[in-house]
């Protein structure tokens, strides 16, 4: 699992790569945390870029979910964005896509968190 | 083995009322459009081939399962509303003048678990023995308040069956019957306990309303423990896995997902989904077990995990 950082405009775009299963939802917990400081209601929205996730498990769900919780107490915004087929399929059967922003790519998800 | 399924709904027994039934005939009859139905056969295959949620039901009986073996005794999981019909089953079976013996197993002491013991007729029956194993130390006393009054016109000191309370501790081994059994502790409030079964080479888990913290990694270790390489896994499916960390989060119940997961690091044979969540028609049922078996597949890394959806009546082989 590895995890990358950039802006487009004034949001910031964490791409994710790999497998966020048992064995690296901590790592990713640890990587996403900083930038959930940030993503408050006068700071830096926060995108993730799920395009090279190839697999997410319930441990790797809950993190987005801790996330999401976070960002939403704070009043700041955050999506999921380009998410895989496979991925696509976990989110709705997990009904997850039904509780967390998800956009088809980083640039819509980056227009849908403009103020 | 072989297990029987009396009843597998969550929390609170449900039925279908006449509208759901209308429902399901008017699906029926819309298929039947434009088909030859006149042949002899041909209806009943066309019933046959309907989904299970409009030809059958998953029914609503609180939690009861019965595992049959080649002994002499019997073994019940839970004395939720399904035990009445198993009742009426052993009578019907037995005779109600050849002494029984039963072995229950308790998940835990909630009302949907337990409520069905006033209505399992061998318990008024003298010379049938009840030996309730569970690691809830008060279940004698549960068992007995149910029936005090006003709850109940009939005391449990009128059962005329011989019963016996066996208190277990989780983690210890013990044999009922020729039958190898260990408990395991569950989150669940007031605790709740999984239980399981082997014989002759086979083995079956019954693990419901247990809630899973994704995060302990010594708590998933110990359910891998309790599943590794089972037959059957009876689990606790009752919320989506959305519902059960958030706004179910502390409900006590655990999601299909979590269910598939363990399974496949336990490389068990079959996962049985339980507990159906009583708001659940039958087409939302069975809708949670296509997606499941889809979840499966895409998530499959070399064993194959069977997944079936529990329903009042379903006999598995073991």
């Amino acid at each position: 699992m590895e995890v990358s950082s950039g802006n487009l405009g004034t949001t910031r775009v964490l791409r994710v790569q790999g497998r966020l299963d048992h064995s690296h939802a901590k790592d990713f917990e640890a990587v996403l945390a900083p930038h959930l400081v940030a993503c408050t209601a006068a700071g830096t929205p926060l995108v993730l870029d799920f395009s090279d996730v190839v697999y997410i498990s319930s441990v790797g769900l809950r993190v987005l979910l801790l996330a999401a919780k976070q960002v939403k107490a704070q009043h700041g915004r955050i999506a999921i964005a380009a998410l895989t087929p496979i991925v696509t399929e976990v989110f709705q059967v997990s009904h997850f896509n039904l509780v967390l922003s998800v956009y088809p790519d980083v640039t819509s998800a980056a227009a849908g968190l403009a103020p | 083995m072989k297990l029987h399924c009396w009843g597998t709904r969550g929390s609170i027994p449900v039925s279908l009322t006449a509208p759901d039934v209308r429902a399901k005939i008017v699906r029926a009859l819309e298929g039947a459009q434009g088909r030859d139905l006149a042949v002899p056969g041909a209806m009943a295959a066309y019933v046959d081939g309907l989904g299970f949620d409009v030809a059958g039901t998953f029914g609503g009986h609180s939690s009861c399962l019965q595992i049959e073996t080649d002994g002499d005794e019997h073994i019940i999981l839970d004395l939720g509303t399904g035990v009445r019909p198993l009742g009426a089953h052993m009578i019907e079976k037995y005779g109600a003048d050849k002494p029984q013996t039963y072995h229950v197993f308790l998940s835990h002491l909630h009302w949907d678990h337990i409520m069905g013991l006033p209505f399992f007729t061998p318990v008024y029956i003298p010379g049938n023995r009840i030996i309730v194993h569970s690691c809830h130390p008060h279940a004698e006393f549960a068992l007995r308040r149910q029936q005090a009054e006003p709850s109940f016109p009939v005391r449990f000191d009128h059962f005329s069956a011989d019963f016996t309370f066996d208190t277990v501790t989780p983690g210890q081994p013990f044999e009922v019957d020729g039958t190898r059994v260990i408990a395991h502790a569950q989150r669940h409030a007031g605790e709740s306990y999984g239980w399981r079964f082997e014989r002759g080479g086979k083995s079956l888990v019954y693990s419901t309303d247990s809630e899973h913290r994704l995060e302990d990694e010594e708590e998933r270790a110990g359910f891998i423990r309790l599943f590794r390489d089972a037959d059957v896994v009876v689990f606790d499916a009752m919320y989506s896995l959305a519902d059960a960390i958030s706004v179910k989060a502390d409900w006590g119940h655990s999601s299909n997902i979590v269910g598939v997961e363990l399974c496949q690091a336990a490389h068990v044979r079959r996962l049985l989904m339980f507990h159906h969540e009583p708001a659940y028609s039958d087409s939302q049922i069975a809708k949670v077990l296509e997606e499941t078996r889809r979840f499966e597949q895409i998530t499959r890394d070399g064993h194959v995990l069977e997944v079936l959806s529990a329903w009042d009546g379903l006999e598995l082989n073991l």
